[in-house]
């Protein structure tokens, strides 16, 4: 039986592809319509061609399970996400603008701590951060650019607008699905690519490239990048192989570099040492060279930092930008952009409440049972609290901790996140999801058409990530005026 | 090319390689043994000899019986150069490789790993050691043939083509040393001289060479002619001569490849132009086989220092 979006409901939730039961909205219609064209065998035999797709095309994520590492085929659902260009115009200015303003900022932290001295952010907020690093006080990169490559996570809220949940600025990961998101779906609904006019997405790599380039140390020279991985070991491993690949670069491993007398960075290669120009890492600071870090860290580069303060090495992204996106100072980043920028945030924030604040404080101890606690320094939902699944116990420990340490918590609401119809087995039903675009930023900016959607595969659940049962949908910003 | 990424290949083909003739080497050895009377008794230890972890076997076995030296041969997980152990290094290898390898490639070698760590016991039983061997030998030709076909001849293709030949130099060489040291001593035990056609049959077969050696040698099964044949003819690909050849022409493809390009020279002077029935006569054979396998080991010292190694080098890649 084919799909009848008359008994499709996700209410209360916003949606992102229909208004309510029956009724698509004007960027979805063409998907919802042809959809609804396609009996049950024609759907599941398409879901069927999208797995055999990623199967062949060898896209994998790595799990590290029983001692040993497995790689796991992508899940996907064949079900797009759209969102109307105009929309999209205006989060991709927002995010410009939002990066701008973060490289502002980070270049301030490690230079003249204007936005500290003039009481913008207090001084608390860079004394408790883990990601500053006093290493890279004093440095210039070229352009003022510290963060180039950013993945923020926007969610649509009960509202139906966009907010920023968090910025990463180390080193986001996602992009390469969103690039294969996008091939798998041509293959598998041809279709509806030749009725309407979707933004294509694969120039990323290209861009990823140039913007490399414009950091290079050697600008008159075709420059020598590579991309850093950790190794195999990594759950990011594919990704890093499939852009060093599209770009052409070489893929390179810790013991792969040294740094010579001459504060240079060089490959080791058959032909002997090579001269690297920029190179793209996806090891975190703390392992990038034990020399200027953790001196037990067998990934990185001895001299890595020496040669990047010398300015003999592009270093994308620079060590130390991970100091703007703790969760302390993502409170902060509208007044930063206000600071800076002398501008409205375009994309608001989602609502923060510091428990360094005294109101806040209170407020947050009053409504702990409708809110979500999170430490500033843990990542991947370790220490949190969220409010409405808590035991009363839970609440008047993280109660405790609010008091005895009420800088190191910031406090949000339980959001509701919106929801697309996604294929389940045999049904079509609402679930929730996330967006993640990503960002360059070099000489110029540019922000991914869309991004990764991350959905929630289980009925009910906000977890979107791949380790924890996500998946994910190609995502389309449509042209309505065609 | 990276030096790492070079490493890697070059130890992938030399496991493959290993694995195989190991394979070949025991099923020849387990087919002669069906044919020898029990009076001639087989030593299966020799086998072990062959490979040169003696030091192993001794610090884990005591009976040198047929069971104990298969089952180190082809699954001990404490013999480094065991059928599985080295399958398993080589699929790490190509893990780590798989941006330069056709994905075919890995997914042949990945399953050949597979097949034979699921199949392992039934590999060390009499039954099905032949079904189990002939599978995996089989495995390992695809992976050759494979790689030959389908990926471009690079310089990745010329580490691969440099690091099989330089192993199935050396695997030879021990192969005719072992033999020859129990086959061509006068004082021999009696009871298996009348056995000795047998032998270098099995000796031939384990290289795969014995329909060759038929076609293109034409006189009957005897030991001079068998070592000349595995360690001078230039047709054949698995003798001495043939395998220095290909190492040679995988060099001169290689950047700075002065050092190794000129030990393989020598080392391919020395084994064509011994004279190997004075070699026999004054008992020096052995003698000349140790001279061929330093020959080996020093280019693959040279290959390392050239192309994996620099002198300031940090943690060299888990290869070993």
């Amino acid at each position: 039986m084919p799909i009848d979006w008359k008994h499709y409901d996700s209410a209360p939730f916003f949606d992102e592809l229909m208004e309510g039961p029956g009724q698509p909205r004007p960027a979805a219609r063409a998907v919802a319509e042809y959809l609804a064209t396609l009996d049950d065998d024609e759907l599941q035999g398409r879901k069927q061609a999208a797995d055999s797709a990623i199967l062949e095309m060898g896209i994998s994520f790595t799990v590290y399970s029983e001692g040993e590492n497995i790689d796991r085929a992508w899940p996907f659902d064949i079900i797009p996400r759209v969102i109307p260009r105009r929309e999209w115009e205006r989060v991709a200015a927002g995010l410009e603008q939002r990066m701008t303003a973060l490289n502002l900022l980070i270049d301030d932290i490690y230079n003249e701590q204007r936005i500290f001295r003039d009481g913008v952010i207090p001084r608390y907020v860079l004394e408790q951060s883990r990601n500053f690093r006093e290493q890279c006080v004093g440095i210039h990169p070229p352009h003022g650019v510290w963060a180039h490559i950013c993945g923020s996570d926007l969610v649509r809220a009960g509202d139906g607008q966009f907010h920023v949940l968090e910025d990463n600025l180390r080193v986001p990961s996602g992009v390469s699905y969103m690039l294969e998101n996008r091939q798998v779906t041509k293959r598998v609904l041809p279709e509806l690519f030749q009725n309407s006019s979707i933004l294509p997405v694969d120039e990323y790599p290209a861009q990823l490239f140039d913007m490399l380039a414009s950091i290079s140390p050697r600008p008159q020279d075709y420059p020598e990048i590579a991309v850093l991985t950790p190794g195999i070991y990594n759950s990011a491993y594919f990704e890093h192989s499939f852009l060093a690949q599209r770009m052409g670069a070489e893929l390179v491993e810790g013991a792969d570099l040294m740094v010579g007398d001459d504060d240079c960075v060089y490959m080791r290669t058959i032909d002997g040492p090579e001269r690297v120009d920029v190179i793209y890492r996806r090891i975190d600071d703390a392992f990038l060279d034990p020399e200027a870090f953790n001196p037990d860290s067998l990934l990185g580069v001895p001299g890595l930092m020496r040669a990047w303060r010398k300015g003999n090495v592009g270093l994308a992204n620079a060590p130390g930008a991970g100091v703007a996106d703790d969760k302390v100072m993502y409170a902060f980043i509208p007044e930063v952009i206000r600071y800076y920028l002398d501008q409205d945030p375009i994309i608001p924030n989602v609502p923060t409440w510091l428990c360094s604040d005294e109101e806040h404080r209170k407020y947050v101890l009053e409504h702990l049972d409708e809110l979500v606690v999170k430490p500033a320094n843990e990542s991947g939902g370790y220490g949190m609290l969220v409010g409405p699944h808590a035991t009363k116990k839970q609440r008047t420990e993280f109660a405790r901790l609010i008091r005895k340490d009420p800088r190191n918590y910031i406090a949000q609401p339980t959001l509701d996140l919106s929801v697309a119809p996604t294929l389940c087995g045999e049904a079509i039903e609402p679930r929730h999801l996330d967006l993640r675009p990503f960002i360059l930023q070099g000489v110029r900016t540019d922000v991914t058409a869309g991004g990764l959607t991350r959905v929630a595969m289980r009925k009910g659940s906000l977890v979107v990530n791949s380790s924890q049962g996500g998946g994910s949908k190609d995502t389309w910003i449509v042209d309505e005026e065609d | 090319m990276l030096s790492r990424v070079a490493e890697r290949v070059y130890w992938m083909a030399r496991y493959v390689e290993r694995a195989e003739n190991t394979a070949r080497m025991v099923r020849a050895f387990s087919l002669l043994a069906l044919d020898m009377p029990k009076s001639a008794q087989l030593s299966w230890r020799g086998l072990v000899s062959v490979t040169g972890h003696d030091a192993e076997f001794e610090a884990h076995y005591q009976r040198e019986d047929e069971r104990n030296c298969v089952k180190f041969l082809l699954a001990d997980a404490d013999n480094p150069g065991a059928v599985l152990s080295s399958l398993r290094k080589a699929r790490e290898n190509v893990r780590t490789t798989r941006d330069l390898v056709p994905s075919e490639a890995w997914e042949v070698m990945n399953e050949l790993f597979l097949f034979a760590r699921d199949h392992i016991d039934q590999g060390i039983t009499k039954r099905g050691r032949f079904e189990f061997l002939s599978e995996v030998i089989e495995r390992c030709q695809m992976l050759t043939g494979l790689l030959a076909g389908s990926m471009s001849h690079d310089a990745a293709y010329d580490f691969i083509r440099l690091g099989r030949n330089l192993e199935r130099a050396d695997m030879t060489t021990r192969q005719v040393d072992v033999g020859a040291l129990r086959l061509l001593k006068r004082e021999d035990d009696e009871t298996a001289r009348p056995y000795e056609g047998l032998l270098w049959t099995s000796i031939l077969r384990s290289e795969g060479g014995f329909q060759m050696y038929r076609l293109h040698v034409k006189r009957r099964i005897n030991g001079p002619d068998v070592v000349r044949f595995l360690l001078q003819d230039t047709a054949f690909p698995r003798a001495v001569a043939h395998a220095l050849t290909e190492v040679q022409a995988a060099l001169e493809r290689l950047p700075r490849n002065e050092m190794p390009l000129r030990l393989v020279t020598q080392a391919r002077r020395h084994a064509l132009n011994a004279d190997i029935d004075e070699l026999i006569g004054e008992d020096t054979l052995h003698e000349f086989l140790e001279t061929l396998q330093q020959d080996v080991a020093e280019l693959h010292g040279a290959n390392v220092r050239t192309w994996f190694q620099f002198p300031e080098n940090a943690p060299a890649p888990d290869v070993a």
